[in-house]
């Protein structure tokens, strides 16, 4: 009931869909960057949704499983392999027992999401198997996996077994999930945002550039935020404003002008402006932005924000509801 | 009472119009109003996080528009909720300030407290002056964030504002009481941070082994008490 990271990567941590109820002490969501990339990997892989699975950064990564499992990844476009076998995104595969899973260099993208049937059994803290990085608690002692670690997994659920047998002769599933689901990674990405709370403390200029111009990704980027460099972003007046709740998806402008996007890891109270927030069904197109990436920026409207998302969720709700009669 | 979207999935409801002016009132209304839609239960809502002059309620859209919200007003519909919410008690009164203040053990010995010298120096004070005056106020718990489990404090005693240091240091001890502008804080977990460090306590301020997870929430009151090289020691084995 274990898999072994031979080798753990660039940064390879147990996600979940994070933690809630706990901003009030100052704890941060966490979870995987891209929660609907792992709940599509954990459909496939007879999971319930919300189970812990690997969020790999970078590609790097080798596992080797001590029995039989179904494992789909999506994120990224990553060279990935079983053994020998290439294994492309959203594809439900069966790993026998001693076998090994790799993931390596990327075409695009940075992240990833592996789903493991029966998901990674670390103690529930808070609520939430994912780890804190900054906290350092949750996932495998509170840190990204290494090198020769082993991490404990759950017991296959029915679902998994029933398509694992299905799989023992072809191993790779021919199906795979809407490819934009499964592959999230853009050439040209534009990330569409919502009017930030403090939207009219920038000048005209600041406003215009924002919503125009090209940033680049700066290599300072993490799980917490990605800092973003391009035209220098004014406000009208230079007062100091009290810190409030930021969230996933807000962009905040510090003294500097260079906005940062906040990801998961996030603070849960920031005291700089915030110029806008991208809505929640672009943030898996921010999760893979790399150092050196050009992004645009285009506003929308909130109605459209939620209308987006409750689509999102009824294709998902449907798409749950036919692997549900497909494993029947 | 001003209502924004916080994106698309947390609102901000901007509660008081002023914090420094009267922290104590700004706080209480805070926190009744996290309160009073804390027993609203409005559906949808996933958590309420306070900080200083507001609230933000963080929900799940499609959870609101399952319980009946039009997908192309979800705002609305929360809005009218939250006023709803709001306007039912009268929430000027927090109760968990009402509380005897929680005591924080501190050790101000020089080697917990890199800044203590400095941060002395500059407010025209002998070393006894400064631990005497942190330990002789009473604060209140404004906020907490920044890492897990860290609290703002005010209430500290004006003599005692000092800047943030101008390069922060890259790894602040678990522990470590400092001061940073007006307020006074602990960092609960090793981590990186600007404040002057003027002691350390051997509490622990954030275990998420624990339900709540931090020893101190917003509201709370809390004093310093100096101990001794050797209290420090025996509190921490």
């Amino acid at each position: 009931m274990k898999a072994t990271a031979i080798r753990a990567g660039f940064l390879t941590s147990v996600q979940d869909l994070g933690r809630t109820g706990f901003r009030q002490f100052g704890v941060s969501l966490g979870g995987a960057l891209d929660p609907h990339a792992l709940r599509v990997a954990n459909l496939l892989a007879g999971n319930n949704e919300s189970a812990a699975g690997l969020e790999i950064t970078f590609g790097g990564l080798r596992i080797q499983f001590a029995d039989e499992r179904l494992i789909v990844w999506c994120g990224g476009e990553f060279k990935a392999r079983i053994g020998p076998t290439s294994l492309d995104a959203g594809h439900p595969a069966l790993v026998r027992a001693g076998e090994e899973f790799s993931i390596e260099s990327r075409a695009l993208g940075c992240r990833a999401w592996l789903a493991i049937s029966g998901g990674v059994d670390v103690p529930l803290v808070l609520g939430s198997r994912s780890a804190d990085l900054r906290a350092g608690f949750g996932g495998v002692n509170g840190r990204p996996l290494r090198d020769s670690e082993e991490f404990p997994l759950g017991e296959n659920p029915q679902r998994a077994k029933l398509l694992i047998d299905q799989l023992r002769a072809e191993k790779i599933a021919r199906w795979k999930p809407p490819h934009d689901w499964s592959s999230t990674a853009r050439r040209t990405p534009r990330l569409r945002y919502i009017r930030g709370v403090d939207w009219t403390r920038f000048n005209d200029v600041a406003i215009q550039r924002f919503a125009t111009e090209p940033f680049i990704v700066s290599p300072d980027s993490d799980r917490m935020g990605i800092r973003l460099d391009g035209p220098r972003l004014e406000r009208r007046e230079d007062v100091d404003l009290l810190s409030e709740a930021v969230a996933p998806g807000t962009v905040q402008v510090p003294p500097s002008g260079q906005p940062i996007l906040l990801l998961n890891d996030c603070q849960t109270i920031g005291g700089y402006p915030k110029i806008a927030h991208v809505i929640t069904v672009d943030l898996p197109i921010a999760t893979q932005l790399c150092p050196g990436d050009r992004v645009h920026f285009t506003e929308v409207s909130i109605a459209d924000a939620h209308t987006l998302l409750l689509e999102r969720e009824r294709n998902l709700e449907q798409f749950r509801r036919g692997l549900e009669s497909h494993f029947k | 009472m001003e209502i924004s979207p916080l994106g698309d999935s947390a609102l901000l409801i901007r509660i008081a119009e002023n914090f420094d002016d009267a922290p104590e009132d700004a706080l209480n209304k805070v926190l009744g109003a996290k309160r009073s839609l804390e027993v609203a239960k409005i559906p949808g809502v996933i958590e309420i996080a306070p900080a200083y002059t507001t609230a933000a309620i963080f929900y799940d859209p499609v959870r609101a528009i399952d319980a009946g919200a039009p997908a192309e007003e979800v705002v609305g519909w929360f809005e009218r909720r939250i006023r709803e919410a709001l306007s039912k008690e009268d929430f000027g009164r927090a109760d968990r300030g009402e509380k005897t203040p929680i005591e924080i053990p501190v050790c101000y010995e020089s080697e917990f407290a890199f800044d203590l010298e400095d941060l002395a120096r500059r407010a025209g004070l002998d070393l006894e002056e400064v631990v005497d005056l942190h330990c002789g106020a009473e604060y209140r718990v404004h906020c907490v964030g920044f890492t897990a489990g860290f609290p703002f404090l005010g209430g500290m005693p004006r003599k005692l504002a000092t800047p943030r240091r101008d390069v922060p240091r890259k790894a602040i001890p678990a522990g470590s009481v400092a001061i940073g502008g007006a307020q006074t804080g602990i960092y609960p977990v090793k981590s990186p941070g600007g404040w002057n460090v003027i002691g350390r306590t051997p509490l622990r301020l954030f275990d998420p082994q624990k339900d709540p997870p931090a020893l101190l929430r917003a509201g709370d009151r809390v004093r310093f008490r100096s101990i001794t090289r050797e209290e420090f020691e025996r509190s921490t084995t």
